[in-house]
Formats: structure tokens, sequence, C-alpha cells
């Protein structure tokens, strides 16, 4: 496989990109990480999601279905492992492997390059990662959980926002084409 | 001319010597003026103008080790304020020697919002265990919900699973108090009957057998009238979203931290001066 190569989609060429070897680990695992501690020290931090941003990120950006479903698994299921006993294992995994699997196929289709679309499906993805969530919590564990509040849509906004400007910084991850 | 200058040298006034002298220095004075001041501003111009350059750069070194002293600065306040949390912690488990607990640090927090977590430093090697119960010296903050080898995880009492049995210390009106996902607490089977004011202190009750009596839960910061209970929101005494270091009370069964004295009384005394406990560890 070539380090990068096009999909062609009707007149559109649509690249996909290779990542240098173990960034996506390392890229993983820092988002956990930073994600477990950054709370303790400022406590706004926990607005933001930065395991789904990796599993959006590169999503987008292999544009493969099974890579993105797979990469979601895994990190969601890493995410709940690190939650503690009260959330079920797979509440997490069962969100970011269905967010992965749409990121990577709107990533097949569209051109996800542009800050504005990286923010605009960001925001997206992370509200419909909530609603995930929210209807796993309701149906399959009968738990109350609010549909929708204020908190929702200023995070959505807050972590479309510093996406734009990590994606810029994951961007450096990729090998050249 | 020549005569005239030798009657200049010869002829001597009384204030200003000769005349010759007094020519001179006429003739030269504007001179050495004009020369002092030209120097004057050529010095000024040279030390405030051309010498800034080594002034720029006396500039940036000054700002760098301005930039460095600032760092140390806030690195010897941060482990400042660590010293007088520590100090607090170790005042109060000498205050509490009897009881057998262990401070652990705060190493991780939940890696989502589906959990209000924390993760410490400290596991079933240093004889931490399920369920026991995690306070500072302000107040309750949780109970250990997992233990491993080197690590503990702990429920935040704001977790919306997360609750502690506990009483208006005033009124002696006892009800759980339970996290909501929120900062604020919620007091749970409050009448409405009961008379509950803003402020009040809300205590451990010892019911859950999980904490001592009379520990710090929070204050009440809300109250609604409810249907049939109170709706009655408390604001947890300890900084839930700061902590750094905790007090494991390692026990599964119910101390009684009363003996030894209220932690608020801890607190105060100063630190050190206490004999140490035989059962503290750390």
């Amino acid at each position: 496989m070539n380090d990068a190569f096009d999909l062609r989609m009707g007149e559109s060429h649509i690249e996909v990109h290779k990542f240098r070897t173990g960034a996506i680990i390392v890229a993983t695992l820092l988002a956990l990480v930073i994600q477990s501690w950054a709370p303790i020290h400022f406590a706004k931090a926990a607005v933001l999601d930065l395991p789904l941003l990796v599993t959006i990120y590169f999503g987008l950006s292999r544009r493969n279905p099974s890579t993105g479903l797979l990469l979601g698994m895994a990190i969601g299921l890493l995410q709940d492992s690190l939650s503690g006993p009260t959330v079920p294992l797979g509440l997490y995994g069962i969100a970011k492997t269905i967010i992965g699997y749409l990121a990577s196929s709107i990533g097949a289709r569209l051109d996800t390059e542009h800050p504005a679309a990286r923010f605009a499906l960001t925001a997206g993805f992370f509200v419909a990662h909530q609603g995930i969530i929210v209807i796993t919590r309701r149906i399959l564990l009968a738990q109350p959980e609010p549909w929708f509040n204020m908190h929702l849509a200023v995070a959505a906004l807050v972590n479309g926002i510093v996406a734009v400007f990590l994606f810029l910084l994951l961007d450096r991850l990729r090998k050249p084409s | 001319m020549l005569q005239v200058l030798l009657l200049a040298v010869q002829i001597k006034r009384d204030s200003q010597g000769r005349l010759i002298r007094v020519w001179t220095v006429g003739a030269v004075s504007p001179f050495e003026r004009a020369g002092s001041y030209g120097f004057g501003w050529f010095r000024d111009v040279w030390h405030h103008y051309f010498a800034l350059q080594n002034t720029t750069k006396d500039n940036e070194q000054l700002r760098r080790e301005l930039d460095t002293l600032k760092l140390q600065n806030a690195q010897l306040q941060g482990k400042a304020a660590e010293a007088d949390r520590l100090a607090v912690l170790l005042n109060f488990r000498q205050s509490h020697g009897d009881v057998p607990m262990i401070t652990a640090r705060v190493i991780g927090a939940s890696a989502g919002t589906a959990s209000l977590t924390i993760q410490l430093d400290r596991g079933e090697r240093d004889g931490i265990r399920r369920n026991m119960g995690v306070i500072t010296p302000d107040g309750v903050v949780g109970k250990v919900v997992e233990s491993y080898a080197n690590a503990s995880q702990v429920l935040l009492l704001t977790d919306k699973e997360s609750g502690v049995g506990a009483m208006l210390a005033d009124s002696r009106i006892q009800s759980p108090v339970g996290g909501q996902g929120e900062p604020l607490l919620l007091m749970k089977y409050v009448p409405n009957d009961d008379s509950v004011n803003l402020g009040e202190r809300v205590i451990t009750s010892g019911m859950d057998r999980i904490f001592p009596r009379d520990l710090p839960v929070g204050i009440v910061a809300e109250i609604k009238p409810g249907n049939p209970f109170k709706q009655i929101r408390v604001k947890p005494a300890a900084d839930l979203e700061r902590l750094e270091e905790v007090i494991v009370l390692l026990s599964l069964h119910p101390v009684d931290m009363k003996k030894a004295g209220e932690p608020a009384d801890a607190q105060s005394s100063a630190p050190g001066t206490a004999n140490p406990p035989p059962t503290v560890k750390r």
C-alpha cells in the first residue's frame, strides 16, 4: 500500500493518508492520559473529549470504515476501562465504534481538510456521540439521562474549536505523500 | 597690532586679571561652551541611542532572567501550597492517631463525563480495599470502588451513583446525601414539614457504615419544596474539583473519629505539635 493514494468518487479525488509508525497508538494513549489527567488540574477541561477527537481525526483521515470502526471500538473500550466500575464496559465503546465508522464513511466521500469542515463535523459527531450514550443509558441501562442541555451545545462548540487546532497538530504525524 | 597685544599683556584689571586673559577667555569660551554642549549632546546620543544596542541585549537577558525567576517563583508557590496541604493532612492524621488511615495522591480522573471518579497512587499493597471511605480534612470525598495493586479508583460524592449517610448538624435530621453528576449534592428524604436553614452544616451520620459520624459533608446551599420531600442541595465541604491529596480510611468497620477531636480543630492547630501516631502510614 502506498503512503497515500486517491479514492476516486465520481469526479472528485480524495486522498487517503497514512501515518508514521506508532503514531495512532501514541496519539491515542496520549489523548487518554491527558483526558484523565487534565481535569484534576483544570476542572473545565472535563468538557473536552480528546479520545473522541482522536477517533474522529483518524477516521476522517484514513477514510476506511473498517479501520475507523475498529479504532473507535478500541479507544472507546480503553476509555470505559479508565472511567471506573460505574461505567459499564461498552458505553463509550459502542458510541465510539459508531462514530469511528461514520467518520470514516463521511471522510471517504467528502474532503474534510478544511478547518470549517473539521469544526462542523466534530461538533456534529460530538452531539451524535452524546446522543448514542444517552440512548444506550436509557434503553440498555434504564438510567435517566437528559437528552439535550446547554452544556452539551457548549461542549460541542468547544470540542469543535479544539479539534481545528488539534487536527492541524495531528496532520504532522502523516507520512509525506 | 603687536603693540596692542603687548599692552594687553601688561594692562591688568582689578577684578579679571590681565586684559589678554580676558580677551582669550572671551574668545575661547564660546567654543568651549559649544564644544561642551556638543559633546554632551553626542554623549547623550551615544548613551541613549547607539548604546541601546547593549541595553536591548541586557533587556532581553533581564527578561529571560525575570521569566526564569517567575517560573521558579511559581514552582516555589506550588511547593509551598503543597507543603501547606500536606501539613494539614499530617495534622489531621496526627489528631486522629487511633484511626488507621493513609494519605494518597490523586493521579488521574475519569476518562469521560459518564462517571465522576479519581484515581489514587495507592492500592491493595497499601491496604486499600473496596468500600473504604476517602476524605480530606475539609470533608468527605467518596469511597473506593476499585482497588488494584498500586492504584485505586474512588467514586466521588458528586457521581450519580454515589451517596453517604448524612444528617443536618443542628436539627439532627437524618437523610442520605447523593450525587447528581453536578457540583451540588442532593439531600433526598427530608419531609416538607421539617425545618431546614440555608447554610446549615451537613455531617455524616455513620449509618452507611463506611464513614464515621460527624465528618463534614457540606452545607445547605438551596432549599425547594418538593413532593413529598424537600429538594435540598448541598455544597460539598471538600473541594472535589481540585483534589490533589486525600486520606483513605483503612477500615471496613465504622470508626469513631470524634474521640480525637473535630477536623476543623485539627486544621487550626499548628502542624508537628502532636506526637506521631503509631497506626499512620506514609
